[in-house]
């Protein structure tokens, strides 16, 4: 009971003599080993993001903890170990498989499937033409309307995607960012046509404008004024809709475009600093938003890289929020975060493999405590994932769930020595990342001068290489290969007609809604752009409710704020 | 070989901002020694080919991760022959399903490099078939 209470207390480490002994003897009868050779041999010694790595971890790594300070018990600042003191035992992860493809009427029908088999939230794919703030007939939009997701030109679009869909009882995500706004306001309009209360929605909007930027390039109008754009939907939201996380502040695309783990973590968790800072600017008090800031992870297949990354990302979060913003709410400490399977992970070549590689992804990130889940399909990497393939998906996470017990104790690997120094690693190389962007004058500023966006095209050609030199393996890539017949695959394809029914979708409208409240509303909204006393979503959603498209607003906007465009560098 | 370095166009159209690849190819392909001028994102097919010609390019590799490729490689490929053009060879990659990638092929377009193609075979294939152009 004494040696328990020295443990606890992390005053008395349990080393004894002893134990020095057999330290010493191991280190000799180690340094005897014959390292292997061959394919993969090149990278046994540090993490897929190259974080170099010890052969064991002991005691001696985690020495300098504080358990009270850097650990404390689930649901405890700064949360390394959970947010909730029960974990997974009280309540699951949502299952939220990201869903869209064609047209509103073709996504509706697969969300009426994802609802009957199980799936607990929406989540919204919006197709490329929509995502860049173009309508559906628009000569940008050549070739791409439907195929990356839902194409969305007006409120009559949102409508039928949510036809026979209580909007109200379920929790909707959105993927949405440079017209971010728009995509809001028509939710909210949609929601209130069938008389559901803006008060009652709840779910997830992306609008993470600052990893466009960086990472997805999914812009519309300069940094600047979208920072403005942003604070006005988080300031709207959180006095109108209290059910609502206001952003979704993004590693996925970051990860995606080929960062480390450590990049993924502290280009993440300094944009969603950014936003804090931008809001307390206008005057927000951080506890007045902060509880309905949400984050979105990938988790890639370096299984406890990944889930020491997330239990960095609680623990640098609550301090940050406390400490440094001053928060007092401890919901404005506790990170919750979405996180998806890494699709930069899954291969073309033999494909079911994909489904592995998902179920230990899957499996990182519920160790690491996600909120909420999606598991890529095993054929994403070559089209939209079919119906099948999604529900392998979905039923990779039940079984996780309902099969594996890994739920049923919270954070089973707090104490590992390896977890633990990984997640210090993590915080150390975040924090060092802080200070490089602190340097730049800020994220905004760093992004002008192309920082991230080297640092990631580095990190990616660095790792290309080592696949290239077989350093690391790729099952079925680079090692283990066999000749393909793909063709056993049952893809989903995106015909041109879906482009040409959209585009005569909007095209009636144009001439059938009333033209001169179109008028109005798109130049009541111009007026609102140039003055930022004068918050924009009411402007929107007066704008969606006339019928105005996606491309006219945008437009609108545009006229204002001017469009983005990036210095590349690779 | 040639007596000056290989001359490549990169490029990215469309509405696509998926440039990981197109960033990874641009660098090994400059790693090998050859010229390379990457376009950035969101160009038109028109401008795309526009570019080739004035760099006087012996290549363009095309990206395309968004789905729009069989509307976007025939563009260009159409392009190239309307402006005379067509001695630049034109390859590219992305998400393409197999089925597709025999269409392009038989469209005119001369490799298409799937996810998982190792850089080698890229920059191999771009030195012999750019190498023959920058010889005539």
């Amino acid at each position: 009971m004494a040696k328990m209470m020295d443990r606890a207390s992390g005053s008395g480490n349990p080393v004894s003599p002893e134990y020095l002994e057999q330290q010493r003897l191991w280190e000799a009868a180690s340094a005897k080993g014959k390292p292997r050779t061959g394919p993969g041999s090149g990278a046994t010694d540090r993490t897929l993001s190259d974080v170099p790595l010890k052969t064991v971890y002991g005691p001696e790594d985690i020495q300098h903890m504080d358990l009270a300070r850097d650990q404390a018990m689930p649901g405890q600042f700064p949360y390394t170990r959970g947010i909730h003191p029960n974990g997974y035992r009280d309540r699951l992860w949502t299952m939220r498989q990201f869903a869209g493809f064609g047209s509103a009427k073709q996504t509706n029908e697969r969300y009426h499937f994802l609802l009957s088999q199980g799936q607990m939230g929406l989540s919204v794919a919006f197709d490329m033409p929509t995502l860049m703030g173009y309508d559906s007939d628009a000569p940008q939009a050549r070739g791409e309307v439907g195929k990356c997701g839902v194409a969305i030109d007006t409120l009559a679009d949102m409508e039928t995607l949510f036809e026979g869909i209580d909007m109200g009882a379920i929790t909707t995500s959105m993927t949405i960012n440079g017209p971010a706004c728009i995509a809001v306001a028509q939710y909210i309009a949609a929601a209130e046509k069938k008389g559901i209360p803006r008060a009652k929605l709840g779910g997830t909007i992306q609008a993470d404008i600052l990893k466009e930027y960086i990472a997805q390039k999914e812009w519309i109008f300069p940094p600047r004024p979208h920072m403005r754009v942003i604070v006005d939907m988080i300031e709207f939201c959180t006095a109108q809709m209290p059910k609502w996380n206001t952003i979704s502040v993004s590693g996925y695309h970051i990860r995606e475009a080929g960062s480390t783990a450590a990049q993924e973590l502290a280009f993440t968790l300094a944009d969603g600093f950014a936003y804090v800072e931008a809001c307390m600017k206008h005057g927000m008090d951080v506890d007045s938003f902060a509880p309905r800031l949400s984050y979105f992870f990938n988790s890639h297949v370096d299984f406890f890289e990944e889930i020491a990354k997330f239990r960095a990302a609680r623990r640098i979060y609550a301090r940050h929020m406390r400490d440094k913003y001053g928060a007092k709410d401890p919901k404005s400490w506790q990170l919750r975060f979405h996180t998806q399977t890494a699709g930069c992970s899954a291969t073309a070549q033999q494909p079911e493999n994909n489904i592995v590689r998902v179920a230990y992804e899957a499996m990182a990130a519920v160790l690491g405590g996600t909120q909420s889940l999606h598991t890529n399909s095993m054929d994403e990497v070559l089209a939209l994932p079919s119906e099948k393939s999604v529900e392998i998906a979905l039923r990779t996470q039940q079984v996780l769930a309902f099969e594996t017990n890994v739920t049923n104790v919270v954070d089973p690997l707090g104490g590992s020595y390896y977890v633990e120094a990984l997640t210090d690693e993590m915080e150390r190389q975040a924090e060092a990342y802080f200070a490089q962007i602190e340097e730049y004058g800020g994220v905004v500023e760093a992004i002008e001068a192309g920082f991230f966006q080297k640092e990631i095209a580095e990190a990616s050609y660095r790792y290309q290489r080592s696949v290239e030199s077989k350093d690391r393996v790729i099952v079925g890539v680079n090692h283990f290969t066999r000749e393909e017949n793909i063709d056993d695959l049952e893809l989903l394809r995106i015909t041109e007609e879906t482009a040409r029914e959209q585009s005569s979708r909007v095209a009636e409208i144009r001439a059938t809604r009333d033209s001169a409240a179109v008028a109005a509303t798109l130049a009541r909204l111009k007026v609102a752009c140039g003055d930022p006393k004068d918050n924009l979503m009411p402007h929107l959603i007066d704008c969606v409710n006339a019928y105005c498209t996606e491309g006219e607003i945008v437009e609108a906007m545009v006229s204002v704020y001017g469009r983005y465009i990036e210095r590349s560098v690779f | 070989m040639a007596d000056r370095p290989l001359r490549v166009v990169v490029a990215k159209a469309g509405l696509d901002g998926h440039d990981r690849g197109a960033k990874v190819i641009a660098r090994a392909l400059r790693d090998a020694g050859m010229e390379v001028i990457y376009t950035g994102l969101f160009q038109t097919p028109e401008q795309i080919v526009q570019t080739a010609i004035q760099e006087d390019a012996d290549g363009i590799g095309l990206s395309i991760l968004s789905g729009a490729h069989m509307t976007l490689f025939p563009l260009i490929v159409e392009q190239l022959k309307a402006q005379g053009a067509d001695d630049i060879v034109f390859f590219g990659g992305g998400t393409i399903p197999p089925d597709d990638v025999v269409a392009l092929k038989a469209a005119g377009v001369k490799a298409i490099f799937t996810p998982g193609a190792p850089l080698q075979d890229i920059i191999d294939f771009v030195n012999a078939e750019c190498g023959k152009k920058a010889r005539t």
